[in-house]
């Protein structure tokens, strides 16, 4: 089936696969420079995919966003995490999971179990990118796996943007993009949210000297 | 029977070239060290040299250690018996499927191990333990990606396995970009090369091929020595002829079969170079940083078998 | 000569060595010249009836009335019975071998003879007549027969504590697995009305009764056979029977409990459900990389082994779920295969499994140890023994030419059939459950490396190590036999695929013909373009490829110039090397304690003794580890807790007091005659 599809179309599918590669390397990384440059090579993945498509599909606007994710997802939040992390002076921190190995089969299994959650979708569909669907699903939730296996608030942020990764790939996969203007209203959210979150990392680490989420559990009133 | 004699000079050729090719990866390498490259011819030399040499076996040595050499060098050469190195039309290509090639390995790497530990001194018996360790995370990976490239193929069968993704032409797969990927790390894992393992040590923390063949000496020492070379070939072969197939002869007339030897050359030779930037631009790892690296080969064939099955076929 | 006769033949014969050992106790080498000799014939007698009945595929009903008249003994001679029984005759056969030489350490023991071979002989009687019983009733007393006097084998030497306490716990759970296959048994018969097997086929049965019994019978053989967490017993009670009973245990008792599963699932349920398949390969494939991830911690040589059983088994199991899931989804053919690949898997277990058995139990005749750490060198000291036990290491760790490398390449055959499959997750779960196989291939030839280069190679570690000699003629021999036997089935597969191919052919009516279709030499599952695997050719290239080597050094050498020399092995000019400076079994497998750190539970014990004087130099350290099964504390301490928070609440209706004991059985009188109206 493969074999008949043009060539970039096939393109589009191998980036799909990277790209779902990028979130098994943020999920096994655990130096944060590299996640970061890892969260960067993702965003540029998606961005390349959104362009592949959009020359596919002929809708001209997808080229905007695969612009705006280049800007964006490539570039200016891998800049400024980069630059949070070097002033936070934490960049030779270890940021990984407790058991690697453990994290990565469960991520396995979530891509499994994104494949047979997927399926009845992808039988409605008929355009080359429905077998994406379940790989952008899979994205998402190893973006939560990887927010549920850190502890430091860094590689949650880097965890929580690629999660956001996927849920757009899965909108650029499955419908060819959101309207333009839901997609202007995300991007600038995300980009807030990044904003906000390196003023948030001075603010946890000055009451509580460390960017160890689990450290918050100390702001519960009950008494341990 | 023309295919047979075929059969028989391609194992030939396997054997003759295999020090040649460690010898270009060498040369490759000093020259992006900045160093004076030996000979190209330099590994024969040495062979030779270690063929004339008087074997010193330890009062200790049982037969288990004399017969080791001999039949890691029957196993490895038996294994390349079965790689299509320049024709795909092999006949004993049937002999033995990718799997049995992988076992193949797996008995060459028991009896070495099992050699290490024979003379009872503790580099043997260390080398023994990582190498079994190693091997033991890498196959899993191995077998993964095998295991991909079969399911795209529907065979085992190395000349099948050709013959398919030839008659498909450039078709650009995931799963087949990632069991390359994996294979690659696989292949330095086991064939013993930076950042895994590095053959030109002989320091007691890091080294690991070495420790097991410490004891080894004269003609022994050239069989370990050259079975050593001919698996990486190997390894280098089944790359470039299973993800690169383009050029190797599908029929064995003279010209095919001589077009074909020359497009392997070169395809051996840039992966050669490959290997010797890698070489270069990594550093040997701790012993316990290995396990991640061979965790990645196994993400890398799961990806590449689930990125089948999600993408390819669904 | 009749099926009958040669069949009561086969059954008496050991009962008669079981008896026979009473003389023992006047003429122990009567023990030699009669009680094991009528063993081994009767070994002889089942590999002849077997190998007959599976290789002429005929099936014949046999039917025995003993005292009661309602209650006739059905037994049932077909391939599957026929395959097991040859099994059980080739060990038992080697086992009598082996059995005169080695159990000459127990003449002046503190147990009569007279016991071990006793139930040696009951022991054999009821696994041959498990597998040849056609009804509920003969098949649960052979079961029985067969699981109470293995106990008693178990608690042979029962002055140790230990022992007793493993006793106590297999015949526990032994027990309990029985009341589930009875259980299980049960259910059929209830559908099908009657005990017979005959009845139980035609049963029709719902899907979800189908299950149950399925479930039911997958604990009570699981149970026996060692599927994880049901095992426990497994790695306790077969290292402390004498070894050539281990041998039997783990090489022959243990597919007794896979003969009764495939008969239970395969035969008399019939059809199968994918479903069960799927839970089967997860179950399965869990057991052998636990088996061997707790082979591998271990330094007692037959404990060792009986983790390596747990292993094996799982192997089998997963060529079984496959075969479920095949059969399931409509694909007989690779059903077949899968089965096929089980049968094989469990042939080859029963020879190397055996074979290492007795090779340990040579070891620990000649040099009273058990203990991996304190052997070394004994190659030398046992040059036959360590050959014939090379051969098994061998063949368990699943290397080419031998046995066990055919049958988990055709297990990788089967996983490999999936992309026939229409389900995408079951495409996706098996490849995975593949490598988990591949894991615990490679983890298993890590383990006998370790194995081998430990008690074998190297320098002897202790004096009793370093004075042991070869063990005595009949011990050797029996190795030999089994050892050759692992080398035949490796090289010609495709003979006991063709034999195999009766057995599937009676049990699904399906045969794998395409494996053999190309002759003797190939052997192709699928097609041979598929895959093909030429083991007799790979044999002969081995050889030529040893010859090759040898003609390459002629050439090469210049003449009369590269003799050898002996020299001392080079100690990095620190003085001579001591035996102690050796790696040991736990430094061997540090590397691997250390990845995979999670398994297991590990207990690590470390004693320094300081030099009088040097409060920083140490004068001694010892260092020991254990690892303990984590099923322990995650399966068996919560049941236990929960039998026991049960039984307290049930232990208030005890109140002491007579009258309430009385109006209990008024209660129940009541109760009894309310129901029957």
């Amino acid at each position: 089936m493969l074999e008949q599809l043009p060539l970039y179309e096939q393109a589009i599918l191998t980036l799909a696969a990277m790209v779902m590669f990028t979130s098994f390397a943020l999920l096994a990384q655990n130096r944060v420079v590299p996640m970061i440059h890892i969260f960067a090579w993702q965003g540029l993945l998606v961005a390349v995919t959104t362009a592949l498509v959009a020359f596919d599909s002929g809708k001209h606007d997808l080229y905007l966003s695969a612009i705006m994710t280049i800007a964006l997802k490539a570039l200016f939040i891998p800049w400024l995490l980069h630059r949070l992390v070097k002033r936070l002076g934490i960049d030779r921190e270890e940021h990984g999971a407790e058991h690697p190995a453990t994290v990565l089969m469960i991520g396995a299994g979530l891509v499994i179990f994104c494949y047979y959650v997927a399926q009845p979708i992808e039988q409605l569909s008929a355009s080359v990118t429905r077998n994406t669907i379940a790989i952008s699903m899979a994205v998402v939730l190893l973006g939560m796996l990887m927010l549920i296996s850190r502890g430091k608030a860094v590689a949650q942020v880097v965890g929580f943007m690629s999660l956001e990764n996927g849920l757009f790939f899965a909108a650029v996969a499955a419908t060819h993009g959101m309207p333009m203007v839901v997609e202007l209203g995300v991007a600038f959210d995300v980009l807030v949210g990044a904003v906000i979150f390196g003023v948030f990392f001075f603010q946890i680490r000055d009451s509580i000297d460390s960017l160890d989420v689990d450290q918050l559990n100390r702001l519960s009133e009950q008494d341990e | 029977m023309n295919d047979w004699l075929l059969a028989l000079i391609e194992m030939a050729l396997f054997v003759a070239l295999a020090p040649l090719f460690s010898a270009w990866v060498k040369r490759v390498k000093c020259w992006l060290q900045n160093r004076r490259a030996p000979s190209l011819l330099q590994p024969y030399r040495d062979l030779r040299r270690l063929f004339a040499k008087q074997v010193v076996l330890s009062h200790n040595a049982s037969p288990v250690f004399r017969a080791t050499p001999y039949i890691i060098a029957g196993a490895t050469l038996l294994a390349a018996a079965v790689v299509p190195f320049i024709s795909v039309n092999l006949p004993t290509a049937a002999i033995a499927d990718v799997i049995v090639l992988a076992g193949f390995f797996a008995l060459a790497r028991f009896f070495q191990a099992l050699a290490g530990m024979d003379v009872g001194t503790a580099f043997g018996g260390m080398g023994s333990s990582r190498e079994m360790t190693i091997s033991a995370l890498a196959e899993p990976a191995m077998l993964m990606a095998v295991f991909t490239l079969a399911m795209v193929a529907h065979s085992t069968n190395l000349s099948t396995v050709i013959d398919y993704l030839l008659a498909q032409g450039l078709v650009l797969r995931p799963s087949l970009l990632f069991a390359l990927l994996s294979l690659l790390l696989v292949g330095i894992a086991e064939t013993g090369r930076i950042p895994v393992d590095n053959p030109a040590t002989h320091l007691e923390l890091t080294m690991i091929h070495e420790a097991m063949i410490l004891e080894y000496s004269g003609r022994h020492l050239a069989l370990i020595e050259w079975a050593v070379q001919l698996k990486l070939l190997i390894y280098g072969v089944l790359i470039v002829n299973i993800f690169f197939p383009w050029g190797i002869a599908t029929h064995n007339s003279l010209h095919a079969l001589a077009v074909a030897a020359g497009v392997v050359f070169f395809k051996l030779m840039v992966l050669g170079v490959l290997l010797a930037v890698g070489e270069t631009v990594l550093a040997k790892m701790r012993l316990f940083r290995v396990p991640a690296f061979l965790v990645l080969a196994l993400t890398l064939a799961l990806i590449g078998l689930l990125s089948h099955i999600i993408l390819e076929v669904g | 000569m009749s099926t009958s006769f040669l069949l009561t033949t086969v059954l008496v014969l050991p009962l008669l060595s079981a008896v026979a050992s009473f003389t023992t106790d006047r003429q122990p080498a009567l023990m030699r010249w009669l009680v094991f000799p009528l063993l081994g014939l009767s070994g002889l007698a089942a590999v002849w009836l077997g190998g007959q009945t599976l290789l002429q595929s005929t099936t014949e009903t046999l039917i025995y009335s003993p005292g009661l008249p309602w209650l006739h003994w059905h037994f049932r001679l077909d391939p599957l019975a026929g395959f097991f029984l040859a099994l059980i005759g080739i060990v038992t056969t080697a086992v009598s071998l082996f059995g005169p030489g080695y159990v000459r350490e127990f003449e002046h023991g503190k147990q009569p003879l007279s016991v071990l071979g006793f139930f040696t002989g009951l022991f054999v009687t009821g696994m041959l007549m498990v597998v040849v019983a056609a009804d509920a009733f003969s098949f649960m007393v052979a079961w029985e027969l067969m699981s109470l006097t293995s106990y008693f084998l178990v608690v042979y030497q029962h002055q140790n504590a230990a022992n007793r306490r493993a006793g106590f716990l297999y015949l526990l759970m032994a027990e309990v697995g029985a009341l589930s296959i009875m259980l299980s048994f049960g259910v059929l018969a209830g559908f099908g009305d009657g005990f017979s097997f005959e009845a139980m086929r035609a049963a029709p049965l719902s899907l979800t009764w189908a299950s149950i019994a399925f479930a039911l019978g997958v604990f009570g053989f699981g149970m026996k056979a060692g599927l994880v967490p049901l095992h426990a017993w497994l790695p306790e009670a077969h290292p402390v029977a004498p070894s050539h009973v281990s041998a039997l245990m783990s090489g022959v008792m243990l597919k007794v409990a896979v003969y009764g599963f495939i008969r239970l699932s395969f035969d008399l349920i019939g059809d199968v459900h994918w479903a069960w398949g799927v839970a089967l390969l997860i179950i399965a494939s869990i057991t052998a990389l636990f088996g061997v991830l707790y082979a591998l911690m271990q330094h007692d040589l037959k404990r060792l082994l009986a983790y390596h059983s747990v292993e094996n088994i799982g192997i089998i199991f997963i060529g079984l779920g496959l075969s479920m899931i095949f059969y399931g989804t409509g694909y007989p053919l690779l059903g077949t295969l899968g089965l096929v690949a089980a049968l094989y898997h469990t042939l080859n277990h029963a020879l190397f499994k055996s074979l290492l058995f007795l090779g340990a139990g040579a070891v620990l005749q000649r040099s009273h140890e058990r203990d991996l750490e304190r052997m070394g060198g004994l190659l030398k000291r046992m040059p036959w023994t360590g050959l014939f036990f090379l051969i098994g290491c061998i063949s368990i760790s699943a290397l080419p030419p031998f046995n066990g490398f055919v049958s988990e390449w055709l297990t990788f055959q089967t996983a490999l059939q999936v992309p026939n499959l229409s389900s995408g997750v079951l495409r996706a779960v098996i490849p995975i459950a593949a490598a988990t196989l591949a894991l615990t291939g490679a983890l298993a030839a890590a383990c006998f490396v370790k194995v081998y280069g430990i008690a074998f190679l190297g320098q002897a570690r202790t004096r009793r190590v370093r004075r042991s000699s070869e063990a005595s003629r009949g011990m050797v021999l029996a190795q030999a036999l089994l050892a050759v036997l692992c080398l035949l089935f490796g090289i010609f597969p495709t003979a006991v695929v063709n034999a195999l191919n009766h057995v599937t052919q009676s049990l699904t009516g399906q045969t794998l013909s395409t494996a053999t279709a190309h002759g003797w030499l190939w052997l192709t599952p699928v097609s041979a373009d598929a895959a093909s695997y030429s083991a007799p050719l790979v044999f002969v290239g081995m050889l030529l490829a040893l010859l090759a080597w040898a003609l390459v050094f002629y050439v090469l050498r210049p003449a009369g110039r590269a003799q050898t020399r002996r020299g001392d092995t080079w100690d990095c000019g620190f003085g001579p090397l001591s035996p102690r400076m050796q790696y040991t079994s736990t430094a061997f497998t540090m590397p691997i304690r250390q990845i995979f750190a999670p398994a297991w539970r590990i207990h690590e014990e470390q004693e320094r003794e300081m030099q009088p004087g040097l409060p920083l130099e140490p004068a001694q350290i010892r260092y020991q580890v254990h690892a303990e099964d984590i099923t322990w504390k995650w399966f068996y301490l919560p049941i236990v807790q929960l039998l026991h928070a049960t039984t307290r609440r049930v232990s208030r209706i005890q109140t002491g007091n007579l009258r309430h004991y009385l109006a209990y059985s008024f209660v129940t009188l009541l109760l009894l005659l309310w129901l029957i109206t």
